[in-house]
């Protein structure tokens, strides 16, 4: 009760925050806003990259089979959905009283905090929670004990503190890694279509007809992306 | 309040219900005022082909879809606990824009068994009473029976174009079709969609294990197709991006492509978009609806006067018109007396993933109704006897489409979840996974309802509704059975993982999306004393108002339900321009 009474509050707080940064209003245009790539920020401070980088390259690091995260546009993609009607919560029922059991009853935590907020909260959390153990910035720590903290994160060892639901950030973050690797690169990840290619996905086909028999076969197919062909 | 011209009919709702009675009731004379909350979207504009194939639009933001913020509900398990609002998406998939949940829908497109519409009768002659009244369950026939609802099964089947193969034509069982189906007058007006990688397995291993296989009935049309509405529709490209999606190539059945091009050049016809209904109007004499009164887009209350008022606005939300109108009896689960938001149910659902070595199952290449069924162990098709359970499931297996975002949740048990071993684990298996899914029927229960809440109101200040349900013992024991039948289906694929899954374990929730298909509330009889609406879908209290859409079955069936959701408008038409209009304002009688 304690956490969600303190997030009501820190909604005034990030609201400030963001006020002199661009948003998209609740209406969504027909074609997907494609990202800037110039490296400006909407919605990220240079610190909070820093932080954010270093998790999204041990949730997806770069090996043989594709870049890491950041590599493939994972930052851009994030700060784009962040700065637009996702990181709002523009869907969101937000009407209180805020039920201590609402968690229990339906088996899933519930926000009404914002993507936004809750980066917001939860990166300081972790970096505060870094520098107390470790005395250092979560990005500078060795990879191994990097994955042991988003591991204690994971699995709910470790607690981040009282304004963080530390669990649902890291499944949070987690899932917009995922999104930004595998999304369609109009929105800044999935860089040359590295995430399909890595599993092989062919894209935004829509005509197969022509495989429909074809059934079981390895079929080496061109990728194509809304705006790019491979 | 202002006040629109009076309209013969006052149709609430413009999904497939609504467009269905909109359009034989328009074509048949009246004139027909429709209000939909949503905009108008089409798939031209709204999801061309340039614009269609995009998971995360679509489908992990659910952009088609109608947000909590403006449409949710609240939930608790049990009488005595305090109901909690649902914040994000979860169970209620309603769609955001006209065509409602039929615009964005996959297409999986069914007709229910015989025994789904008499399942208290049938269950106590086959069974004895004992197991139609166990303390807990609630069995109501429909006040029909599938011979009733034939030829309006037939007439929405050639208004969708649905892709399928025949199991029983006229009493004749055919190999090629599911041949637990009943009787049918004619085969599907297009023939049954290909048979892709995870079907073909399914296939044999099912044929091995003397089970009979078929490809389940899509609204995915599977060739060059013009219905009887004037509307053409063209072949399915097997994109794969339908469930959440518009189809941009006009193949998948929706009311945009199969309806509207009539509504949009019919003179009787006119729709008032991004206009909320608040509540059904009623008469000084209680029993006569008067129209609607709606918030229209700039926040302004319109009153719309008609001499019939149809809600189609979905199951949930006809529940909750009623209930904020006043018409009829809401349901008390102390007493079981009360009509409105009686018999509330669900899909039970359990079954299993699978993993292959080595395979290349290719699953981008899909459609959104596609797949491979057996009915071997659905509703009655098999004896109950020896078993403590009514009901049963049907297992399917599917060939939907790639979703690559959705999909690294499809891992085997143990597979880290990221770092270099997911990445490893997901190139592997992305081509490998399949899944089983059965779909099972639900049960109503004396304690599984929908009222008001006390508590939480939409943006207008109207009371969310309140779901009370859990899983009842018949339906647990029925989730288990199936499953270990899954088991042993995916055993017999040849997986080399086999992960059974069972939501029915667990307390119901609707954060967790076992499925959207929510039942009940306003249900169908013979009996007025247990159902809210006739078998022409007209409220006994109301006879004005014709209340149609998945709120109107008393139990669900092992199946998908827009199919017979399609049939009950085309019968609710049937009814009032054949039988109502001659005596408005009275019941029809058989």
């Amino acid at each position: 009760m304690k956490r969600r009474e303190l997030l009501f509050r820190a909604v005034a707080v990030v609201t400030a925050v963001a006020a002199n940064r661009t948003t998209h209003g609740e209406e969504e245009g027909l074609l997907p806003k494609t990202t800037r790539r110039d490296g400006v920020r909407k919605v990220l401070t240079q610190g909070q990259e820093e932080i954010l980088k270093a998790v999204f390259d041990r949730l997806i690091p770069g090996d043989e089979l594709g870049p890491s995260a950041s590599g493939a546009g994972c930052l851009d993609f994030l700060d784009d959905q962040l700065a637009g009607g996702y990181g709002e919560g523009s869907t969101i029922y937000r009407d209180g009283p805020v039920q201590p059991h609402e968690e229990q009853m339906l088996q899933k935590a519930q926000f009404i905090s914002t993507p936004r907020e809750r980066y917001y909260f939860g990166l300081k959390a972790l970096e505060a929670y870094s520098l107390k153990t470790d005395g250092a910035s979560f990005a500078d720590l060795q990879s191994d004990r990097q994955d042991e903290i988003l591991r204690g994160m994971e699995t709910g060892k470790i607690e981040l503190g009282e304004d963080v639901n530390t669990k649902g950030f890291f499944e949070l973050m987690l899932t917009n890694a995922r999104e930004g690797y595998f999304a369609d690169p109009c929105y800044g990840g999935n860089k040359d279509m590295a995430g399909w290619k890595m599993i092989g996905f062919p894209g935004a086909r829509y005509d197969y007809r022509a495989y429909t028999e074809r059934t079981g076969q390895e079929l080496n197919l061109v990728n194509v992306s809304l705006i790019l062909k491979g | 309040m202002a006040r629109n011209t009076k309209a013969d009919v006052v149709v609430v709702g413009l999904g497939w219900a609504g467009s269905l009675i909109a359009a034989q009731l328009s074509h048949g004379g009246m004139r027909v005022v429709a209000i939909d909350r949503g905009p108008r979207i089409d798939p031209q504009t709204d999801t061309p082909l340039t614009v269609d194939p995009d998971e995360l639009r679509w489908s992990s933001r659910k952009e088609l879809l109608a947000k909590p913020r403006d449409n949710t509900l609240t939930m608790r398990n049990t009488l005595d606990q305090i109901a909690v609002p649902q914040r994000e998406l979860g169970i209620l998939e309603l769609g955001g824009g006209a065509g409602g949940q039929g615009f964005h829908w996959a297409g999986m497109a069914w007709r229910f068994t015989p025994w789904d519409f008499q399942v208290r009768t049938e269950t106590i002659k086959r069974y004895g009473m004992p197991r139609a009244e166990d303390g807990e369950l609630q069995l109501q026939d429909w006040g029909l029976t599938y011979d009733d609802l034939e030829p309006d099964y037939d007439g929405w089947e050639r208004i969708a174009g649905i892709a399928g193969k025949a199991g029983n034509l006229r009493g004749k069982v055919t190999n090629e079709g599911n041949p637990f189906e009943a009787p049918r007058s004619q085969d599907y007006p297009t023939p049954k969609l290909k048979t892709l990688r995870m079907m073909e397995i399914f296939n044999k291993a099912t044929l091995e294990l003397g089970l009979n296989p078929f490809t389940i009935p899509a609204a995915n049309v599977s060739e060059a197709y013009a219905n009887p509405l004037g509307a053409h529709l063209a072949p399915c490209t097997y994109c794969g991006f339908c469930q959440y999606h518009g189809c941009g190539n006009y193949s998948k059945s929706t009311p945009q492509t199969c309806v509207f091009p009539y509504l949009q050049k019919e003179p009787n016809f006119k729709v008032i978009s991004k206009a909320c209904v608040t509540r059904v109007n009623k008469a000084a004499d209680g029993r006569t609806a008067t129209g609607v009164t709606y918030i229209n887009e700039s926040g302004k209350e319109i009153e719309q006067p008609g001499d019939i008022v149809c809600l189609t606005a979905s199951q949930m939300d006809n529940v909750r018109l009623l209930l904020v109108s006043g018409i009829g009896k809401p349901y008390d689960p102390l007493s079981s007396e009360g009509v409105v938001g009686r018999n509330f149910s669900y899909q039970t659902v359990s079954g299993a993933d699978l993993w292959f070595e080595g395979d290349k199952i290719n699953p981008f290449i899909g459609a959104g109704g596609l797949g491979s069924q057996i009915d071997n162990y659905n509703g009655d098709n098999f004896d109950h006897s020896s078993l403590d359970f009514i009901g049963g499931a049907g297992i399917l297996t599917l060939s939907r489409g790639g979703a690559p975002i959705a999909k690294t949740n499809n891992l085997p048990p143990g597979t880290p979840r990221w770092g270099s071993g997911f990445k490893k684990a997901y190139s592997k298996y992305y081509q490998n996974h399949g899944v089983l899914f059965n779909q099972g029927t639900s049960m109503p229960t004396k304690h599984g309802y929908i009222d008001l809440d006390p508590t939480y109101t939409d943006r207008f200040g109207i009371p969310l509704p309140r779901l009370t349900y859990t899983y009842s013992r018949n339906d647990r024991a029925m989730a288990k059975f199936t499953k270990e039948r899954a088991v042993e289906i995916g055993h017999q694929m040849g997986a080399s993982h086999v992960a059974p899954f069972d939501f029915a374990q667990k307390p119901f929730t609707t954060a967790i999306g076992a499925s959207n298909h929510t039942i009940g509330g306003a249900v169908m009889g013979a009996d007025r004393s247990t159902s809210a609406v006739n078998s022409y879908l007209q409220a006994w209290d109301c006879p004005n108002a014709f209340v149609i859409g998945a709120s109107a079955f008393p139990n669900n069936a092992g199946y998908n339900p827009t199919g017979t959701v399609g049939a009950l408008a085309l019968r609710a038409a049937r009814a009032i321009l054949e039988k109502y209009v001659r005596h408005p304002g009275e019941l029809i009688e058989d």
